[in-house]
């Protein structure tokens, strides 16, 4: 059942019928998204799910969202009215709705909230988030293999934790196979911006990358380097039809399951406040089918092997010996990072080339 | 040196939405109507010509549908500031939001979809010479229709007996109904002339520069082009001048980050194209009396015949 | 043949009737609309013009979503009277927040009393600070400050992310682009149980009570008009003109810091790259939709308000895609600024060739600003 009148149960509610005699009524699910759910991105990713759980529970979910939300202050309205017209469970997709999350979820003890990519949880607040990192160490792996100019482009949007973690799971994986790769990174300032990421890989490219590697929104240096005629990796969504050649892979969002079991959950009584931070086995992570045309055969089939092992937990992105960009060793041979020092990553592997704000 | 080149390839592609929408831009100043929806023209001609070359196949039936998408829109505005003789500044931020949420809803359907951008310019032996070729002969027609549009404005403004007209209808819209020139039909045209240079600049983004369609995919570049008709202080070549002045700051911003290795933020490469525009602009500013020439003197006031 | 003649003084009844017919005309276009694509017109019409003063916690929310638009909008109407273009008040927002947040920051585990005052003080000058930029470059070297104040504004944020990337963050926030959560003696808390309405909206109401004043009754009030409408007759009187851009810009600049500063302290209660979903910008509809008068603001501050609002809930209630709402947004601005015609000019029905009678010298009820003053 799509969007209906959610008008209806307010005022249901407001009539003082209980929660209990609602209780074969459909679950409400409320979605707030960052941006735009044509952006073909973060926000469009999150409605896939959105539309998933619909075509999974049918009737027996009810989902309304509301899109381009700002952070600031417009967020915790949102959410609260979210709340007030009778959601069950609401996912706020983006980091920066973390207070108002907090705070709507205090307000209201008998909502859901689960709150994408924070830190912050309560009893009726949980929080989720995807180890993308996983997938850019396949990501690495095919580029360092591939590479002929041995220069990898990157174009990086922020500099918080979860892009940063994308560099350095690329890099180490692309050095493990390539020792004289080089990695030349673009910070964009901005998540979305097609003209711009496009000018980014193609002053990449002009440098010499034959590989590009994006942390933004748009399929816009996907199309330039299916122009130029060198390779990349899509970004949040499955990009080939935008890049049938150049597309060798991309790093798919996919929160469907997710979604899907968090309001089963809602729906037998048993959801719990938890932190998923799942990434390729749990499926959150995945990567569209590689495009064998462009991959060299034993490429593939190595790069096919290594995403099993990570599904498997057999290789661990950051597995010591990692050393930092000053030569010190920050773990050492047979342990990992601990996923504190993963979420806090504000620093870089050695052999990359560029500076990070402090 | 075939970095350069490039450099100078990128910085003529990335120019050319904002040099067609700032020179339309330009001729609705200049009749003394300021129009600061751009923005919003730009979003309907991307999305308008995105999606009829993808319904039709033909990237030429995209263009013109972009630019009467354009035209469509600012003809609202003409009306509410000509006819209605609403307010121009509030009017044009009205039809950016407008703009914003029109072409989501048109183009809905097609986000996601993949078009392979309108042919380039490839004349054998021509295109293929060192450094001229790359930087002269292989562009996509909107870029050479960019530039022959400033050359074309400039003529008509200076040239033609229709453009001093307009011009004098921008300077004093009194004096020319006195002498009994049409002003607000001469504004319409005007207006509706940057609608068209709106939808053309955004069809260059959807079918050129980035060909697809992505909700508010033009990022401010409505906002830029606005920005560089000031900078030019009316006058077409400056426009030319602006636009390539800030394209080449952006590609210094991206090559300059992913060359150098400085300890700097990156934020500061990004201010780059923002903090040259305002420094170019003192530079040629200082000289008071010329840029105080060139602002139409009627600009932003509404026009009604007295009596 | 229909005709526009102007009032000899702008209509009383239409200044009031105006609003009311274009909201009328808004209620059956947006009916049009909204059947035309399948979305139930009553219910959506009453999530934009009806929920948004409902209960009491939507009338505050209505509150703390004008109190930016006001503040700024008040300062933008004096400068655009004066013919001083600010268009990067989005900037001088930003900064504002910057400044009266590092202040918050610096005593982010003290509880300092007064604290408060000191922040709006140093948002309000850092706001001022940067619209002096763009005043001084217009002053001293002809720049036209649409260019300078919009490209601040993109260095602004800039400005503000190298801030919350470096010295500001969070050391506890995982490396996100925030600040810590202010101390509470560097918060403006609610002023009615069980909202978040705060005594920023107290504050923009008594600016546009100081700016009516001051407009009114003033010699300064004045200065700026003559400034606005006549530049000759202002030299001619001894105004200086260039004092005017200081003035306009620093008022503009100073309340949009203001406004920065009490957004960060009121409902975000820290520092963040995402302040403000563009008040700068928006504010600038909001003063004309004010008829540049302080008043005229305030009111036209809670009318887009409503109407931002009223699209979340439209969104909420009824499933409305953003895209519709922001279509029926425009479409009840271009009602609103159309319908303004009604109160200077009559509308004449009259055989063509007919001679109407010259109407009387007209006075504009509206001074209207020009970008560059000859």
């Amino acid at each position: 059942m799509t969007r209906s009148l959610w008008g209806v149960g307010a005022l249901a509610l407001a009539a003082g019928l209980s929660a209990q005699a609602m209780a074969q009524d459909p679950v409400k699910v409320g979605f707030i998204y960052v941006g735009p759910i044509g952006d073909y991105g973060w926000s469009y990713q999150h409605d896939q799910g959105r539309l998933a759980l619909e075509e999974h529970f049918g009737d027996a979910v009810e989902t309304v969202y509301v899109e381009n939300v700002a952070e600031g202050a417009d967020a915790e309205r949102v959410i609260r009215q979210l709340a007030a017209g009778g959601a069950d469970i609401i996912f706020t997709t983006s980091f920066g709705f973390m207070n108002a999350t907090v705070n709507v979820a205090q307000q209201f003890p008998d909502v859901k909230f689960e709150h994408a990519t924070g830190y912050i949880r309560a009893d009726n607040l949980s929080t989720y988030a995807a180890r993308f990192y996983e997938g850019r160490m396949v990501a690495g792996h095919i580029a360092g293999r591939m590479t002929k100019t041995n220069v990898l482009g990157y174009i990086a949007s922020f500099p918080i934790p979860e892009v940063i973690q994308g560099i350095n799971a690329f890099m180490l994986e692309a050095q493990k196979v390539n020792p004289d790769v080089q990695l030349k990174i673009i910070w964009a300032n901005t998540w979305y911006d097609p003209g711009k990421e496009a000018d980014a890989a193609r002053a990449l490219i002009d440098q010499g990358a034959d590989i590009i590697s994006q942390h933004t929104d748009s399929p816009a240096p996907l199309q330039v380097a299916e122009e130029r005629g060198v390779h990349g990796f899509g970004q949040a969504s499955d990009m080939v039809q935008f890049a049938p050649n150049a597309q060798l892979t991309a790093l798919v969002d996919n929160w469907d399951q997710y979604y899907i079991d968090r309001v089963q959950a809602v729906i037998d009584g048993t959801w719990q406040s938890q932190d998923t931070w799942g990434g390729m086995a749990a499926g959150m992570v995945e990567l569209a089918p590689f495009n064998a045309e462009a991959i060299p055969a034993d490429v593939l089939a190595e790069a096919e092997a290594l995403a099993a092992r990570i599904r498997a937990g057999e290789v661990h992105p950051f597995a010591g010996p990692i050393y930092n960009q000053a030569g010190e060793l920050v773990v050492g041979e047979g342990e990992v990072l601990t996923d504190e020092q993963i979420l806090t990553m504000d620093w870089y592997v050695q052999g990359i080339d560029d500076r990070l704000p402090n | 040196m075939d970095v350069v080149v490039q450099i100078i390839v990128t910085t003529i592609l990335a120019s050319t939405p904002l040099i067609l929408a700032a020179t339309g831009e330009l001729v609705v100043e200049r009749s003394g109507v300021l129009n600061l929806g751009v923005e919003g023209m730009m979003l309907i001609g991307a999305v308008c010509a995105f999606v009829v070359t993808m319904e039709t196949g033909s990237g030429t039936l995209g263009v013109f549908a972009g630019m009467i998408g354009g035209v469509v829109i600012s003809l609202v505005f003409a009306v509410l500031t000509l006819v209605t003789l609403a307010n121009q500044v509030a009017t044009g931020l009205a039809l950016t939001i407008f703009g914003i949420g029109c072409s989501a809803l048109i183009g809905v359907n097609h986000v996601g979809r993949a078009y392979s951008g309108l042919p380039k310019l490839d004349i054998p032996g021509i295109s293929d010479i060192p450094v001229l070729g790359p930087i002269l002969f292989r562009h996509d027609p909107l870029v050479y229709v960019g530039v022959a549009m400033v050359a074309a404005v400039w003529w008509f403004l200076y040239r033609t007996k229709a453009g001093l007209v307009l011009r004098a209808v921008g300077e004093s819209h009194d004096a020319a109904h006195a002498i009994g020139y049409p002003v607000v039909a001469i504004r319409f045209a005007a207006v509706a002339f940057g609608g068209a240079m709106s939808g053309l600049a955004g069809a260059h983004l959807s079918l050129a520069y980035t060909p697809m369609w992505q909700e508010q995919m033009s990022a401010g570049r409505g906002w830029i082009a606005l920005a560089l008709v000031v900078f030019a202080t009316w006058r077409p070549w400056r426009v030319l001048l602006g636009a390539y002045v800030f394209g080449a700051m952006r590609m210094l911003e991206l090559h300059g980050q992913s060359a150098l290795s400085l300890n700097i933020p990156s934020q500061l490469f990004t201010m780059l194209p923002y903090v040259a525009t305002i420094v170019v602009l003192v530079i040629i500013s200082r000289d008071a009396m010329r840029v105080r020439a060139s602002a139409p003197a009627c600009l932003g006031q509404p026009f009604h015949p007295r009596g | 043949m229909i005709r526009l003649e102007r009032r000899p003084a702008p209509s009383r009844f239409w200044s009031y009737m105006t609003p009311v017919l274009a909201v009328a005309l808004t209620v059956v276009a947006g009916a049009l609309l909204f059947w035309a694509l399948g979305y139930p017109a009553g219910a959506a019409l009453y999530q934009f013009f009806v929920t948004p003063v409902e209960t009491g916690y939507m009338r505050a929310e209505l509150l703390v979503k004008a109190t930016p638009l006001v503040l700024i909008g008040v300062g933008l109407a004096i400068g655009f009277r004066a013919g001083v273009w600010n268009i990067g008040a989005e900037g001088q927002l930003l900064m504002g927040a910057l400044g009266g947040g590092a202040v918050a920051l610096a005593f982010w585990n003290e509880d300092v009393p007064g604290l408060i005052v000191l922040m709006m003080l140093a948002g309000a000058a850092s706001g001022a600070a940067y619209a002096a930029i763009p005043a001084l470059l217009k002053t001293r070297f002809n720049v036209n400050e649409i260019l300078s104040s919009l490209m601040l504004t993109y260095v602004a944020g800039l400005i503000i992310s190298i801030m919350i990337y470096g010295p500001l963050r969070d050391p506890q926030g995982y490396g996100f682009p925030q600040s810590r959560i202010f101390h509470p003696a560097a918060t403006l808390s609610p002023i009615l149980e069980g909202t978040r309405l705060h005594f920023g909206a107290v504050i923009a109401l008594v600016a546009a009570g100081l700016a009516w004043l001051a407009m009114a009754r003033s010699l300064f009030g004045f200065q700026v008009k003559v400034v606005g409408q006549a530049p000759q007759a202002a030299r001619y009187a001894g105004f200086s003109q260039p004092r005017m851009v200081w003035i306009g810009m620093l008022l503009g600049g100073a309340l949009a810091g203001l406004a920065g500063v009490i957004e960060v302290a009121g409902p975000v209660r820290q520092l963040n790259d995402s302040i403000s979903p563009g008040y700068g910008f928006t504010a600038i509809i909001v003063a004309f939709l004010g008829r540049l008068h302080p008043v005229g603001v305030a009111i036209a501050g809670v009318v887009i308000a409503m109407s931002y609002i009223g699209g979340e809930n439209a969104q909420i209630m009824v499933g409305m895609p953003l895209a519709v709402t922001g279509v029926f947004q425009g479409m009840l601005l271009f009602f609103l600024l159309g319908s303004d015609l009604l109160i200077r000019y009559r509308i004449r029905l009259r055989k063509p060739g007919v001679a109407a009678r010259p109407a009387a010298e007209p006075v504009p009820a509206v001074a209207e600003p020009r970008v560059e003053s000859a």
